[in-house]
């Protein structure tokens, strides 16, 4: 279909699948239990994020997962994407889509700069400067282009960029009729509006915003699997596996990686551009180091280099980060109520550590042991748990056979 | 006039003269073999044909272009093509996706940006490929990531993939270097084949005499970075200042 | 010219901090080949000793004062720092009072340890592996160290003051004949200064003149001639990674008067600490110490107000200027050597 062969193909519906059915998914208990509080996942901007990750990480696995390039400043292009957005509603018109493409417009032209800086160097020297070069965005987000008081403030420093009541747009008014801010849409269809569904005992939420979001994270993963099937792709491995042969097989690698960059620099412009039209608020921290090392993290949890390993990886990542950020003393005590109480109170007093405001210790311990044990990831753990299944069933076939 | 015109070459690293005065010429389709003792100079001269290193004195013509200050994929695209001492393949894809991004190469260009072709439509890419892995007998191997390969026929794949884009100069750093005596036997049978069957220059920088007198159809002698002596085969083996210089420490010859 | 005396003096300091810790980041990466993320961890771990020794030495008891009584007649709790019921009034109020000099002692053994830890335990294993997941791992282990840190010690920044004599600032422009409070110095940041130089001195002289000092330089320059001679160079290179932790270990402790420790100073140090490394030259054990310095005295340079009124904003981003400048027309930095991390 659509120039895929049968394997990716399959790959693209399942997902397509699960991204529209999410909010069945993510709400497998019913409304207002115990644990649908815990585990239920399937509220509108938990969603939003989960595939607007997914979006930014499947650009970065193009780079980094094609080429081996490690890019430690990706977040300043969902900054940067989410700044522009943010001005394209200030000024333009509150439609998502105008500025969702100056989003990649922008964010595009500024990986090509920095990419072109950056790639005068490779290896270790390419991710120190891509880390530079990101932190210097963010140093002038946060100073000189956010000090309300100078005359070029584009970004409103630590409160953020956001609407106000005097925005003079060129379509669309300042202030809705009862006096409150206009809402993001696409063409009239507020990105925020909702339908609920109620089932039951059940309640799922179908967001606009959501929908609008999967749809691009859709469109945006079938591009990348072409490109990962294309020759510029075979071309990108070629680079990550040997550039010398790249070299003296009349291959001119530079431009190849910079494409790559360019490419996975829009992709996360989009997904910035996507995080305002959600909730158009921009702020510098999104641009800070540790943002583009959480990229990082999300690539490898999932599985650099695989197609599916960045949805994944993302969806976990902040899955993961809902839950463990929900749990606190009194829900360790309840789950943990069969224990002795010594005991009891022991582990609450050791886990508490590693849940609520904890979380990141425990995102941490997980990256580091993903890079240990699992190089590729909770793809590579899912593929190695398959066959260990599929070769205990071969093998129980042989030792079957002789006693038929 | 030869395909290669290398003319007064000089080349110093700090205190050390590693290339002095080297003319050299080589024929079109004909095998020319550099040989040389260690530290004689050979690899750093057949640097300096492939934009790895730049002389100091000199100039270096290919087909009355001068290759001097090029990048290697310039130079590449010129129609040279280069094999390693240690087979240099792309190691981490497969041994039909190692044939196709020289023919790639070749046909697009030194960079080209096609991220949303599909492989699907690239037939004739594809097909060549193909064609070139039958014709050296690897066939069999298209989907074998290359890495897993044996030393011998990462070799055999690395000349395959020079090949696959018709240079018009082979240059070949030392291709029997570790080689048990069965592969440099088979690397030698190939060699001699693509001597017979295409239009093509060879280059050889060799170390192993049986190897050199088996290919080559003229010889330099490099000593201590300056040409010692080029002449036919025959005339190199009873040469006495080559044996003087070289010879005496193989025997076997 | 007093502003620019100011200026220099006022980069000293941090420029001192960048040096200690790029001097560390080029050791380990000159002998292991390793990228330490980690690095700026160890910078921040250090300054949390000097936290934890003046946590421990106020440590108290508390009694109860029958001749005073509180706002609420109650009698008044007094708590005494066991320091002091042991060793006497005065010298325990000393010893608190001196607790981050004194950290240096009790922070060598602890940085020391965990540098040996983390190279044994870890890093060992990523030898072979490739420089992303080496960067990969040592990055996840500085979040895990800086959230293992916030989880003990709290996210806010935690005063550790220096002793009271260092308390004052000394008015340098009165000796070079400029007026008075022309040129004021912080006590603190002149030992910070002086102290840096000394540790700095150290590493030089132990590399210069100790044979072990000489069979490490030998294994940055060539690892493997120098594997093959017999030399058991992984031991030095475990030894050496201790000593690089303790050197970045020492610049945090004596840092935390002049910034309260907080639990992501390490990773702010960092980055900056990688741009100096850059600027310096990869591998480059003097450049990291001369880039260290003339970037730190550049950035004070550049937050002066007749500076900032002219580019505004430049303090924020100059230091990073320069080293997109300098990479750009000096690739290998201001002494890096050729074939280092290179393809």
């Amino acid at each position: 279909m659509l120039g895929l062969n049968k394997k990716d193909t399959t790959l693209f519906w399942i997902v397509a699948a699960m991204s529209l059915l999410a909010p069945f998914i993510l709400n497998p208990f019913p409304e207002g239990s115990s644990l649908a509080q815990m585990f239920n996942a399937g509220y509108p901007d938990l969603m939003q994020r989960f595939v607007i990750f997914g979006i930014l990480v499947i650009g970065f696995n193009i780079l980094f997962g094609l080429t081996g390039y490690l890019s430690f400043g990706h977040a300043a292009f969902l900054g940067i994407g989410s700044y522009s957005a943010v001005w394209m509603f200030k000024l333009v018109g509150m439609n998502v889509i105008p500025a969702i493409l100056l989003a990649m417009i922008v964010s595009g032209v500024f990986a090509l700069l920095i990419g072109y800086v950056s790639l005068r160097r490779s290896g270790i020297y390419f991710s120190i400067l891509t880390l530079a070069i990101a932190q210097m965005c963010y140093n002038l987000a946060y100073s000189v282009l956010g000090n309300p008081a100078s005359s070029y403030n584009l970004t409103n420093g630590e409160t953020g960029l956001q609407l106000s009541l005097d925005d003079a747009r060129i379509f669309g008014e300042s202030v809705t009729a009862d006096g409150a801010l206009p809402v993001t849409n696409f063409f009239g269809l507020a990105m925020r509006s909702s339908y609920k569904m109620d089932v039951g005992g059940w309640l799922f939420t179908f967001n606009a915003g959501y929908y609008f979001s999967a749809i691009i994270m859709l469109i945006s993963f079938y591009v990348s699997i072409r490109i990962f099937r294309s020759p510029f792709g075979m071309m990108l491995r070629a680079v990550k596996s040997n550039q010398q042969r790249m070299n003296y097989t009349g291959l001119n690698t530079r431009p190849y990686i910079l494409a790559a960059f360019v490419i996975s620099g829009i992709y996360a412009g989009l997904a910035g551009g996507l995080l305002s039209s959600m909730d158009p608020l921009a702020g510098a921290e999104r641009m800070h180091w540790t943002a583009s090392g959480e990229i990082v993290i999300m690539a490898i949890l999932g599985g650099v280099g695989t197609l599916v390993g960045p949805v994944i990886g993302a969806g976990f990542n902040e899955y993961f980060k809902n839950i463990l950020s929900k749990i606190n003393d009194s829900v360790l005590h309840d789950w943990l109520a069969f224990m002795p109480d010594g005991i009891e109170n022991l582990m609450v007093g050791f886990l508490h550590y590693f849940v609520g405001k904890g979380w990141h210790l425990t995102l941490g311990i997980m990256f580091m042991l993903v890079i240990i044990f699992l190089p590729g990831g909770l793809v590579e753990g899912g593929q190695r748990i398959a066959k260990k299944f599929g070769r205990k069933k071969k093998s129980d076939e042989t030792s079957t056979t002789p006693a038929e | 006039m030869g395909i290669l015109e290398v003319k007064n070459v000089g080349k110093r690293f700090g205190g050390l003269q590693a290339l002095s005065n080297v003319e050299l010429s080589v024929k079109e389709n004909t095998c020319h073999a550099i040989i040389g003792p260690n530290g004689a100079g050979k690899s750093t001269l057949l640097n300096c044909f492939v934009g790895k290193l730049m002389p100091d004195t000199g100039s270096v013509m290919f087909d009355g272009q001068s290759v001097l200050g090029r990048t290697p994929y310039e130079i590449n695209q010129m129609g040279i093509s280069r094999v390693f001492q240690t087979p240099e393949i792309f190691g981490d894809l497969n041994v039909l996706e190692n044939m196709m991004i020289p023919i790639f190469a070749k046909r697009d260009g030194a960079f080209r940006m096609h991220a949303f072709e599909n492989m699907l439509d690239e037939r004739d890419v594809v097909e060549k490929a193909e064609h070139m892995l039958e014709e050296m007998g690897m066939a069999d191997a298209r989907n074998d990531h290359a890495a897993s390969m044996s030393r011998g026929n990462k070799r055999r794949l690395e000349i395959a993939m020079c090949l696959s884009q018709d240079p018009r100069l082979l240059l070949l750093d030392e291709p029997t270097a570790g080689m048990a005596r069965a592969d440099t036997n088979n690397t030698i049978d190939l060699l001699k084949q693509i001597k017979e069957e295409r239009d093509i220059t060879i280059a050889i920088i060799e170390h192993d005499m049986h190897v050199v007198f088996s290919l080559a159809d003229r010889i330099t002698v490099l000593a201590q970075g300056t040409p010692l002596v080029e002449d036919d085969p025959e005339n190199i083996k009873g040469h006495p200042k080559v044996r003087e210089a070289y010879l005496g420490e193989t025997q076997a010859v | 010219m007093d502003a620019i005396i100011l200026q220099i003096l006022n980069g000293l300091d941090k420029g001192s901090a960048y040096a200690l810790i790029a001097l560390g980041l080029t050791l380990i990466f000159g002998t292991l080949g390793v990228v330490n993320f980690a690095h700026g961890a160890l910078f921040m771990i250090g300054a949390f000793c000097a936290v934890t020794l003046k946590k421990i030495l106020t440590l108290s008891y508390i009694t109860e004062d029958p001749t005073q009584t509180d706002f609420l007649g109650k009698p008044l709790k007094v708590a005494t720092p066991y320091v002091q019921s042991w060793f006497g009034e005065s010298t325990g109020a000393a010893l608190i009072d001196w607790a981050v000099p004194l950290a240096i002692l009790f922070s060598i053994p602890i940085m020391i340890g965990i540098g040996f830890i983390m190279e044994r335990g870890l890093i060992k294993h990523f030898y072979k592996r490739p420089h992303a997941d080496q960067i990969l791992v040592t990055f996840g282990l500085a979040i895990v160290l800086q959230e293992l840190i916030k989880t003990f010690y709290g996210a806010n920044p935690i005063p550790t003051p220096a002793p009271e004599v260092f308390r004052g600032s000394y008015d340098f422009g009165v000796i070079l004949g400029f007026e008075a409070n022309a040129i004021i110095y912080p006590y603190w940041r002149m030992v910070y200064f002086a102290f840096s130089a000394v540790i700095i001195g150290a590493v030089f002289a132990f590399l210069q003149f100790t044979t072990f000092g000489m069979v490490v330089r030998a294994g940055m320059a060539d690892r493997e001639t120098v594997g093959l001679l017999g030399i058991n160079i992984d031991k030095r290179f475990t030894i050496m990674f201790g000593i690089a932790a303790a050197v970045a270990g020492l610049a945090g402790v004596m840092y935390a008067p002049i910034n309260s420790p907080n639990y992501h100073m390490g990773m702010d140090f960092l980055v900056l600490s990688f741009v100096v490394v850059v600027v310096g030259g990869m591998g480059s054990l003097p450049g990291a110490v001369l880039a260290g310095f003339m970037l730190g005295i550049l950035e004070a340079f550049a937050s002066m107000n007749q500076i900032k009124a002219i580019i505004p904003g430049i303090d924020q981003i100059i230091i990073y200027l320069v080293a997109i400048i300098i990479i750009l027309t000096r690739p290998r930095g201001l002494m890096g050597k050729k074939g280092v991390m290179e393809e």
